[in-house]
Formats: C-alpha cells, structure tokens, sequence
C-alpha cells in the first residue's frame, strides 16, 4: 500500500516536471530563443524517454546527475570557449536583435506642436489631460501610475456629456510620478503619439528609426543612413562611426591575435603568466618541504605527543581559506597590522607588503604555504607508512644518520607516487583565484602596462578583473584567456593521467 | 624499533620537540591574534599585542546588538553577518542535500548495472572534475543571466540560481561513494531481488541504510564546499542582504572602511563551527571507509 502511495507521489512528480519543463519552453521559444527551446525540448524528450522505456534503466539513475555535470560544468566550459570568439563586452552585449530593436524604440520629439498636460485623480487611479493650442482637449482613461513600466495609452477627445474632471494635481504629485509619468505615451484620435517631453507638457514623437528592407535603419530626422557592420558588432553611420549600444558577433581568432601579438596585451599576460607558473612552482615547493619534514617527524616512534602536534599542524586546514587569507590580510596590513607592529618594535622596520610588488609576491607565498603545507603533510605521512621499516633498521646498523635516511630511503621512495599529487597541487595553485582576489586582488598594479595588470594577478584573477572589475567588461577577452589557461591546465593534467597510470602498472 | 640508539639521540628527541613547539606557536600565531583582537576595544591596534581591557563591543555588533559607545553614540551593525551565515548554511546545506541524492543515485548505477559507455562515463567524471570553475565564470555569469529572464528566482543574485550552480559539482561524490557501494557485496541486495525486490527498492531499502555513514561525510562535504565556495558566489550575488558569508565577510576589510575588530569576532563566529564540522567529518570520512572495508 505504502509503495502504491510512493508509486504515485513520485508519478505526479514528474507529470509536474514534464509541465514546467514544457512551461519553459514555450517561455524560451515565446522570448525569440528558438535554438534554446529546442536543446531544452529535446531533453525533456530525452528524460520522458529514459524514465517510460525499460531498456534504459540504468539511466534512470544517471539521468538527473550527468544533466547537472552537463549544464553546468561542461556546458559552461564548452560555452566559454565560444565566447572567446567573440566581441561579447559591457559595449557589445546584446544580440544583434535586441540591437535593432534598440534603435527601433527609439524616439524623437517632433518640433512645433505641444500639449499642455495636466493630471487629475480619479479615485486611487490618475487620468492624463491634454489640450492643444486650439483648445482641442484629449482624456486618457484612469490610469495606477505605480509601475515604471513603458505603457501605450489610447485617449479619446473629452466629450461635454462627460463627467467633469476633478481639480489638477499639484506641482508635488506630478513631480513623484514623474519617473512613472515619463515612460507613459499616449495615442491621439489622429494617430500622433505624445508623451511628457516637460513636467507640464506633452509633445507628439516620433521613431527616430524606420527599417529598410537590406537591414539598414533610416534616421527619420535628418535622412541619414545606418548599416549594421557584422564584423564590429556596431550599427555605423555613413562616415564609419560606431553608435551605442553594439551587438554580438563573432569576431573569429581576433581575442587571441590581441592576447598574443598586441604588445600592449601580450606584454602583461606573459609578464602574469611568469609569475604564475613562479607562484605555483615555489608554493608547491615549500608547501611539500615543510610537509614532508613534519611528515617524517611525525612519523618518528621516538617522539612523544605526535597525536597532540599533529592536530594543531593540521589545524590551518581545517579552518576556511576564505577567513585564513582574510586573517593574513588584516596582520600583515601596512599600519594597522600587528605584524608590523611586531616588526616594529623588535627590528624598527615596517616593510610595505601591499605595495611593494616583491614584498607582496614573498607575503603570498608566506600565506600559501601556510594554508598549504598540512595537505602535503598528511599525504607524505600516508607515504611514509608504507615504507617497509626494515630499510631504516639497516640503515641504522649501517650507521648511517637521520639526513642520509630522508636522502636515501624516504625521499626516493616518496618522489614516485607524490609527483602526480604535486602536479594535481600545481594545477590547482595556477588557478588559485580565491586566494589573489582575497589576499591582494592583484595589486600593486603595474605602473607601465595599458591595460590594468597586476604584479600579483595570476592568470584567473586577471581573467576576472577583465570580466568583472575594470572598465570595459571585456567578456570575449577573459574568455580568450580563459581557454589558453584551460588548454594549459588539460595538458598537466593529461601528463597527470600518464604518471599515475604508470605508477600503477609498475606497484601492479 | 629495534634500533641501535647512539647518544645523540636524546638530544635529537628534544631539538625535534623544541623545533615542533616553536613551529606550532609560529602556525598558531594568526588564530591566537584573531581571538585578541576580537576582544580588544576600537578597530584598530592600540599599540600592544595584548589588549589592557576587554570589551566585547565587537561581539555584540557581529551577533547583531547595537551598542553605546564611550562618547554616547549609539553603534549599529554595519553587515549583517547573521543573516550571511544564515544564507551560507541555507545554500550550502540544499546544495548539499541535492548534491547527495544526485550523486547517490548516479553512483548505484555505476556501482550496480551494466550499460553502454558506462567506462567511457565514469573516466570523463574523473576529467570533468580536474578543470576549475574559475575558468568558465564568465560563461557561469552568462548562462544565470538567461536563466534568470525565464525563471527570475533562479536567475542572478538569487539563492536558487546559486544552489543550481553548485550541484554541478558532483563529479567528486559520485567517484567516493562508488567506491563504497563496491566495498558492500553484492549478495545482499541479489537476495533480496530473489525475495522479489526491483532494483529500486534493492537500492532504496537494502543498499541505502548500509551507506548512511558514507552519506554524511559526503553530505558533510559537499556542505563544507558549499559554504567555501567563493568565486561563484562573488560573481552571482550583489545585493548585500543575499550575499554569502564567504564573499560578505570581506566587506569588513575595505581599505576606506576598516573594521578589524569586527572581523575578527565575526571570522571567528564563522570560522570556528565550519571548521568543528570539518574536522568531525575527516574523522569520520576514516572511520566510515574502514567500517565499508570490514564489511567486504
């Protein structure tokens, strides 16, 4: 009885997905996005396929995992990369549509005529009153006035069997619905279309822009000519000048050509793209030192209270980066920072670590060490255990010391199987965002570069400034970028692949 | 061992501990400054390490209470760091929970049936999960901005688009639990099929209860990477009242608007229960694998 139950829960369920997905759809197809209502139909065709045949059972548990791997992990990627193709910018943003409908909306005030307008309440509601010069008077019907939303009304000529209206609105009421008031155009019985062009006065407008046949618009008001240029991503005038807003379009390898032959590009990322493989490399580096001489204390019998010291040297994992690097920040600030204070008082210095851009790499990397090295600790523990401990009762016989140990028996037996964890450790530092963007957000920047760089950006933070923080918002730009990372970070992680499957075809 | 012991020995069991002890005041350095300065009055260092007086004025504005200051001015909190940590929890516990039943059912599947590709699958699993999210922000960003003109409570600078973004993350889950699903034998769910069972209460009734203990640490962490989680949540959420504590905490630290004490009481507010919930699940994370490896 009870599975009855579930049986039907669960049918109910997902007859009430299948509607929202086709809900969805219709949205996606109604708001002009085709080839999206298609992909989002054919998965919805997929999942009823999946879940009524039996022939694909096992994917009935699959299904709803991949689709989130899908969309929202290798979706992402795959559409990052085709953004790198395009001109997609805070000045290109819209698609080549919404563009001319752009110029469409647009509107001017033919000169000559005017209405003088007055507003009068009809209950809650607001009704607009207009009169030319010839004393013609036009009503709207009671409008709410609470959205600001662009509206289209009709008015009709106020007839004398009409009721009266109620007395005009004060000067206050007309400036707080101003903003309200401003986006409301109104339909004459000729055809004109009025709206506020004047706190006391409506004029008629026009469409600035009337398309032709061939995709050009037509400026209405002066006769000029506008063509949209596919290869700019920009409606231009007849002398070649680009009008705002642009649009998307595909601008071929032209990112990449900039990132890599634009000096003014090509100088910063090679500059950032040292620093970032210099940051990886040492972080790894002292990371893995420190690690593994704690390892090997740790794993020495002689020393009492190991488990005590190892969860305190284990602590700095625990805790969240996103607060530890804030920490670091607030200690190591210039003058309100207590590690200056200390330097201060014992040495009577106080090194710069924001603004001196070696200072700031030495403080990175001091902080990174410090988040890092409990992970390599507890790897190179794990190691450590599976020597065989009659290596070391022979090295002792052989009178040999605790350096020559960790020379010749736990560092050469160590390298093998750590070197594919060091470079997964690598990759992840090269990509290390969090860290830059909390720590430093790349600053001190580069005095001579012209675009904003920093000393201390890695690859992914200035990505990121390029998206999201300075002006411009190049998207297509840091998606460029973001692929060559990409490719960088596919390839150690191929090489990865390999060490690993050869490790574990030699232990097999 | 049964080790020869020269006389250096001794001295070297005592230089390692002096050697650790110094190491451990070095690392402990940062918590035990965050912890002084949370209790120190004004934002900014008085000129000693240790505060003369204690004031818990810094506490009392993170846990949301205004208090009078020493001129007579009433503060008030600036953030709203209950509410953040709310958000966090709220994200990152639905996060998880979508996560754990997305990724259970997926690594049943590969635990227990035969299907077409299912080697090529589960290795591009393993590849998907190597690539950072950093990477693709941009397109992240771009694909929430849709979403959200059609679904405006998924959308940009809402929870649920945030919550639907994390659950792609769960490359990683479904690899840890496989792998416990392969440490249970198969006779037992094969049982009860013979009982009369269809895979999905085989799976449901049977295999389930045996994986509770793999289900919360993956449960834990996923939890755990959701409230961490920072460069997503930078990119989707704006407004302050929906921000995550990871992107609103450093608020406190702009350079015009510097609330050190502040920080520090509420990084330690934050901090101090993700980190218990971390530790407890590593601790778990050992003991649940070696209870699955017993079993098999």
């Amino acid at each position: 009885m009870a599975r009855k139950l579930e049986h039907w829960i669960l049918l109910l369920a997902a007859g009430l997905t299948l509607l929202a997905g086709l809900f969805l759809t219709f949205k996606m197809y109604a708001a002009g996005q085709p080839l999206l209502a298609t992909v989002c139909l054919a998965t919805l065709g997929l999942a009823t396929y999946i879940y009524s045949t039996g022939r694909a059972y096992a994917f009935r548990y699959l299904f709803p995992g991949l689709l989130a791997v899908v969309v929202f992990v290798l979706f992402p990627l795959a559409y990052t990369f085709t953004i790198g193709f395009t001109n997609y910018s805070s000045k290109n943003l819209l698609s080549p549509e919404r563009a001319k409908q752009y110029f469409l909306d647009e509107t001017y005030v033919v000169d000559g005529e005017s209405y003088a307008f007055t507003l009068h309440s009809d209950g809650a509601a607001y009704r607009i009153r207009l009169e030319n010069e010839n004393g013609d008077v036009f009503v709207t019907d009671a409008l709410a006035l609470k959205q600001a939303t662009p509206l289209s009304v009709p008015a009709h000529r106020l007839e004398a069997a009409e009721a009266p209206l109620s007395v005009p609105a004060d000067t206050k009421t007309l400036i707080q619905n101003l903003k309200v008031l401003k986006l409301v155009s109104v339909t004459l019985p000729s055809g004109l279309v009025a709206s506020a062009s004047g706190l006391r006065e409506f004029a008629p407008v026009r469409k600035l822009y009337q398309p032709l046949a061939n995709g050009e618009l037509k400026n209405q008001q002066d006769g000029s000519i506008i063509k949209p240029n596919f290869k700019t991503g920009f409606y231009e005038t007849a002398a070649g000048e680009p009008l705002q807003p642009g649009f998307k379009v595909g601008i071929g390898w032209a990112n990449f050509k900039r990132i890599f032959t634009d000096s003014s590009f090509s100088e910063p990322f090679l500059r950032i793209f040292g620093w970032t493989v210099v940051f990886a490399g040492l972080t790894v580096l002292f990371a893995f030192s420190v690690g593994i001489v704690l390892a090997v204390l740790m794993s020495w019998e002689a020393l009492r209270f190991r488990k005590l010291y190892s969860i305190f040297l284990f602590l700095p994992y625990a805790v969240p980066a996103f607060i530890s690097i804030l920490v670091f920040k607030g200690l190591f600030s210039e003058n309100a920072g207590e590690i200056n204070l200390i330097l201060q008082s014992l040495f009577g210095i106080k090194p710069n670590w924001f603004t001196d851009p070696f200072l700031a790499k030495v403080m990175i990397l001091i902080v990174n060490t410090w988040l890092g090295f409990p992970y390599m600790m507890l790897l190179s523990m794990g190691l450590i255990k599976a020597i065989p401990a009659d290596l070391y009762e022979a090295s002792a016989i052989a009178g040999a010391g605790p350096f020559t140990n960790f020379f010749k028996i736990t560092l050469p037996l160590i390298v093998k199987p750590i070197t594919p964890l060091l470079i997964a450790a690598f990759a992840f530092n090269f990509n290390n965002f969090v860290l830059i963007a909390l720590l430093t957000n790349g600053r001190p920047d580069f005095l001579d570069t012209a675009v904003p760089a920093g000393t201390t950006d890695l690859l992914v933070s200035y990505t990121y400034r390029i998206a999201f923080q300075d002006s411009g918002q190049d998207f297509g730009l840091a998606a460029a970028i973001s692929t060559v990372v990409f490719l960088m970070v596919a390839f150690l992680s191929i090489i990865n692949l390999r060490l690993t499957k050869v490790n574990q075809t030699e232990t097999r | 061992m049964a080790v020869v012991l020269d006389k250096s020995h001794r001295w070297r069991v005592v230089a390692a501990h002096l050697g650790l002890i110094c190491f451990i005041a070095l690392i402990m350095f940062p918590f035990l400054m965050i912890l002084l300065i949370s209790l120190r009055p004004g934002n900014f260092s008085t000129g000693d390490l240790i505060p003369s007086q204690i004031s818990l004025e810094h506490w009392k504005l993170v846990l949301g209470i205004p208090y009078q200051a020493a001129d007579g001015r009433l503060v008030e909190p600036e953030f709203p760091v209950l509410l953040w940590l709310w958000n966090s929890i709220k994200v990152a516990a639905l996060s998880g929970l979508i996560g754990l039943l997305l990724s259970t059912t997926c690594a049943y599947a590969f635990a227990r049936m035969r299907f077409v590709f299912k080697a090529q699958l589960i290795n591009s699993l393993m590849l998907v999960q190597m690539f950072p999210t950093v990477l693709a922000l941009v397109a992240i960003y771009a694909i929430f901005d849709q979403i959200g003109g059609y679904v405006p409570w998924l959308g940009l600078d809402t929870h649920g688009g945030l919550i639907l973004a994390y659950t792609g993350g769960i490359a990683l889950h479904i690899w840890t639990i496989k792998g416990y699903f392969d440490t249970i034998p198969v006779e037992i769910e094969e049982a009860a099929k013979v009982d009369g069972a269809t895979p999905f209460q085989a799976f449901r009734y049977v295999l389930l209860p045996m994986a509770v203990p793999i289900l919360m640490v993956v449960f834990l962490l996923a939890f755990i990477q959701g409230v961490n989680e920072y460069p997503i949540a930078s990119v989707l959420l704006k407004q302050q009242d929906q921000l995550t504590i990871a992107v609103g905490i450093k608020m406190f630290l702009y350079e015009q608007k510097y609330f050190w004490g502040d920080f520090a009481a509420a990084a330690i507010l934050s901090g101090l229960p993700i980190s218990i919930v971390f530790l407890l699940a590593q601790r778990w994370m050992t003991s649940g694998l070696t209870a699955g490896g017993v079993k098999g």
